[in-house]
């Protein structure tokens, strides 16, 4: 099932929570929606399930407008963070509990959900716990049954909020791994929030990354490591170091020296330079170059992190070195980065 | 190796002080107030022995006024528990105007001295009151009768249901009812499937307490029960009448039943929220 | 031990501020989907308050009507009696000795049970509950046959020139009983929550037994102790079955405030009943307020679990 978010805006109570958002989730991808806490994530999987009602804009299933329709009608699955499992039903009475409010003929018959119940708790890989209540269940197991009663409906949609935030670390890689299996066998549209990018990038088909509302970059898992889109995104996924640099011409200049790097689409002033620590070349002498004195070296698994003072003491930059690597304090080390990206600072409307 | 058996210690260490002087004083005190005084009843009902109790409990106007007593009481605690339920939700769920003067006035009866209620239920249900002389036309009778029996336990035992359901109903997490939503369930078969059974532990204690309450009740029951002998005549109020007859045999049988009843309901309380905080991880 | 008291309240904490979290306010044009209908909403709320006004604010109203039904002057005439004054004082002396001794007991005892751990204390914290589930006429009647003419004890005090039943003692004893647990069963779950990693840190700063509990353990439960007393003094003022059985209903002796109600009411002396009831009353309804202001203020400092 196709899901389109089409210029969604959502307020609560004047405070805007998402501005605007637009996004296409093709049939049968597992996407991730990404991004630290107030990004509006959440919100806006719980417009799609119908939890919240839009202030403006729609969100279509397939050709059909979903925002007409109420949660109840809108066959979705939702996963809870805290899971939200029936505390007074057995494992099985919470997996049957969406075929069992079915009305009339649409009801299976109890030995039919009963059996439905036990076929999803072998998927998830529970089977003989269906007998259970929740308190006897550990953290890990309880979302997996959360999981199969979501499924139980034969939901359009499967929304995951932040469903392995409340696991210890262990657990939650296991079911990530776990979790991408069951998507890759029954194939449903999926989409799931998370703060934790590790998670969105190994999981994920696309990223959604947000910030404050709106949708920063949609994309795959290398295009947003490898091509960050807004200082955000560089900011938020994976380590990144950044300096404050002015553009002249297409070169870029930190303060009285160039960098001997290239840009043609960044208007000229100042401008905010953004690299991977790993990403860069270490340079003997300093013909077009940052350069800088060690102020801290550590020795992180098998590389080298040095911490450099860039322009006097004003600057800190991070930059991975080879193990072999001195990095004395006070030395000084000339670099240049490989991959980098320049993003024009605000203008500022005052100057 | 071997391990040392773990030595059977009353308490645990602890560096602060005053333990045994605290406890020692707690028992004597709980002693002379309360146990003392109360094993005279056993001591007593033991002394008719077993033939004597059982000639004192059989007595037909005794089995009689514990027939209305436990009768009147089961039915002011399923009153409670529907409307102590409703009370307790439209106060958790709904914000209107005045909410808050409203949940403090639910402890009115905690708070209003039996005697005042009493006098003042059978005022209203009198013949002539304001709520009997409505009665009246339609043939049904409140004051003297059962019914106003049924009535003042009614007033006396609704906190106990709201009180004991309404922290519950606070602590419902919210996504449990969404997930419901999300599965297709309308909001009845939330409320039927989900919430209600939920509070069942809570509510099933409400229900005991108001129900043990009742039982015992004395002050606001008597002065609209008419305490006619085998009609309306409670309990409580025959325990006082063989006191002022110096049947004090009479009285204690009496009491020795009624504490065995309640002390059995406290027993099926504790029951009731160990198994439910067992199974499901939750009490009332 | 303090390590691990820590831990518990900081996993209480994330539990809260998630459940609050929960809560968030709506808009939009279809109903919320974890909510009724308006209309249900309106006619659920219409039923709730009908049923209180009928149970609670209907007694309460007819109360003090009742009392003014032949006018003010008549109110006051029929509270202006030497019998009805011996009736407050003595519902004022009763309130007096059964409340501090209540209050000492329930602070000892929740200190006991709830500062250290031993066997048996589940079993000890039913007893302390015990008095609530037998009936005020039964702790009437456990002194009557104490002390009775019956017991061996009444005849040799009597000897002595000590008289229980139908005199003070009795009344305070009886008054004791019923309003035994209240402090007590306020303050235990509050101090099991507050946990003695303060107290076994003021111990280790060198404070005395005294002083800890003067300095560090008081201030923390001050609030949830005057929310203990409020409700033992409310039922102390109000208590009748079991007055009623060791009183003797003597006139201007010893007759409290609702025994002084049943007198007045039985001798169809029906304003002055209702005219005593609203002094009741009003004491019924100050408690209420200070209460609530406890409640609303001091929510987080009065263990929520004791409400009654």
């Amino acid at each position: 099932m196709d899901v389109s978010i089409r210029n969604v805006r959502k307020e609560f109570d004047r405070f805007p929570a998402l501005h605007n958002v637009s996004l296409d989730i093709h049939s049968g991808e597992l996407i991730a929606l990404l991004g630290p806490s107030g990004s509006g994530k959440t919100t806006l999987l719980r417009l799609i399930a119908g939890l919240e009602t839009p202030t403006d804009g729609s969100i279509y299933f397939g050709p059909e407008d979903a925002s007409l329709k109420s949660v109840q009608e809108r066959n979705v699955g939702f996963v809870f963070q805290h899971y939200a499992l029936f505390r007074h039903m057995t494992v099985a009475e919470n997996i049957g509990f969406g075929l069992k409010v079915r009305k009339g003929n649409d009801r299976p018959p109890n030995e039919q959900i009963r059996k439905r119940a036990l076929e999803l708790l072998d998927l998830v890989q529970l089977s003989g716990l269906e007998n259970r209540y929740p308190n006897q269940l550990s953290g890990g197991q309880r979302q997996r049954v959360a999981l199969a009663r979501a499924m139980a409906i034969e939901p359009r949609v499967l929304l995951l909020d932040e469903p392995f935030g409340a696991l210890d670390a262990q657990v939650r890689r296991e079911l990530r791994r776990w979790l991408r299996e069951i998507h890759d066998t029954t194939g449903h549209t999926t989409v799931f929030v998370t703060h934790d990018q590790e998670e969105a990038l190994e999981l994920a088909d696309r990223v959604v990354v947000m910030s404050q509302g709106r949708i920063e970059q949609v994309g795959t898992a290398d295009d947003a490591y490898d091509r960050p889109n807004s200082p955000f995104v560089y900011g938020f996924i994976g380590d990144s170091s950044t300096l404050p640099v002015r553009v002249e011409n297409g070169e870029i200049w930190l303060a009285d020296r160039t960098v001997g790097l290239q840009v043609n689409d960044v208007p000229d002033g100042n401008a905010s330079l953004y690299f991977r620590p790993h990403d860069i070349t270490l340079l003997d002498g300093c013909g077009g170059c940052i350069a800088g004195t060690v102020a801290t070296s550590r020795r992180v698994a098998g590389t080298r992190r040095v911490e450099l003072e860039v322009g006097g003491s004003q600057h800190r930059v991070e930059i991975e070195l080879p193990i072999e690597h001195v990095a004395a304090e006070r030395s000084r080390i000339a670099f240049r980065p490989t991959r980098w990206k320049v993003f024009p600072d605000a203008q500022d409307s005052t100057a | 190796m071997t391990y040392a058996p773990t030595r059977w210690r009353f308490r645990q260490p602890s560096v602060i002080p005053g333990f045994g002087p605290a406890l020692g004083f707690t028992i004597a005190y709980l002693s002379l107030i309360v146990l003392i005084p109360l094993s005279g009843i056993a001591l007593r009902a033991a002394a008719l022995g077993w033939s004597g109790f059982w000639a004192l409990a059989t007595d037909e106007r005794t089995l009689k006024a514990l027939e209305i007593s436990f009768g009147a009481s089961l039915i002011a605690a399923i009153v409670n528990v529907v409307f102590g339920t409703l009370v307790a939700w439209v106060l958790v769920r709904y914000r209107f105007p005045g909410r808050r003067l409203i949940d403090a006035a639910v402890d009115l009866p905690f708070a209003l001295p039996t005697a005042v209620a009493g006098i003042a239920l059978a005022a209203i249900y009198a013949p002539n009151g304001w709520v009997g002389s409505l009665l009246a036309p339609l043939g049904i009778k409140v004051a003297f009768t059962p019914l106003g029996i049924i009535v003042a336990l009614i007033f006396v035992g609704l906190p106990f249901v709201v009180r004991t359901v309404q922290p519950v109903m606070e602590e419902i997490d919210r996504d449990v009812e969404e997930a419901a939503a999300t599965l297709g369930a309308t909001r009845l078969q939330t409320v039927r499937r989900v919430i209600l059974p939920g509070l069942m532990p809570a509510i099933l204690t409400g229900f005991a307490l108001s129900f043990a309450r009742a039982v015992g009740e004395y002050g606001s029951v008597i002065f609209i029960a008419g305490n006619i002998p085998y009609v309306s005549e409670i309990a409580p109020l025959l325990i006082v009448i063989r006191l002022e007859e110096f049947n004090y045999a009479g009285a204690t049988a009496i009491a020795a039943i009624m504490l065995v009843i309640s002390f059995f309901m406290l027993f099926a309380i504790n029951l009731v929220q160990t198994w439910s905080r067992r199974r499901y991880g939750y009490g009332a | 031990m303090v390590l691990e008291a820590t831990h518990h309240m900081s996993v209480a904490d994330d539990l809260s501020a998630g459940r609050a979290e929960k809560i968030k306010p709506r808009d939009g044009k279809r109903p919320n989907p974890v909510s009724e209908s308006f209309g249900a909403k309106v006619a659920l709320t219409g039923l709730a308050l009908a049923f209180l006004a009928l149970v609670l604010l209907l007694p309460l109203l007819a109360v003090f009507v009742e009392a003014f039904r032949k006018g003010p002057a008549e109110f006051f005439l029929s509270l202006n009696d030497p019998d009805t004054f011996s009736a407050i004082r003595l519902t004022l002396t009763v309130a007096a000795i059964a409340v501090p001794l209540n209050l000492v007991f329930g602070v000892v005892a929740a200190w006991a049970i709830a500062k250290f751990e031993f066997k048996g204390k589940a079993f000890l914290t039913t007893l302390i509950d015990l008095p609530f589930s037998v009936s005020p006429v039964i702790s009437g009647l456990v002194y009557v046959l104490l002390f009775g003419a019956g017991s061996a004890l009444g005849p040799w005090l009597k000897s002595y020139g000590i008289e229980i039943l139908f005199a003070l003692p009795g009344i305070v004893l009886a008054t004791m009983f019923v309003t035994f647990p209240f402090v007590a069963r306020e303050l235990i779950p509050l101090m099991q929550e507050q946990g003695t990693s303060e107290e076994e840190a003021a111990l280790s700063l060198g404070a005395s037994g005294w002083q800890t509990f003067w300095y560090v353990t008081l201030p923390n439960i001050k609030w949830g102790l005057l929310y203990g007393v409020l409700l033992c003094n409310a039922r102390a003022m109000g208590e009748f079955g079991a007055v009623s059985v060791v009183s003797g209903h003597i006139r201007g002796l010893t007759n409290t405030m609702p025994l002084h109600v049943e007198i007045l009411y039985n001798e169809y002396n029906f304003v002055a009943a209702f005219a005593v009831a609203t002094l009741l009353a009003g004491l019924a309804l100050v408690t209420l307020v200070l209460k609530s202001i406890l409640e609303y203020r001091y929510g987080d400092e009065i263990a929520a679990s004791a409400k009654h």
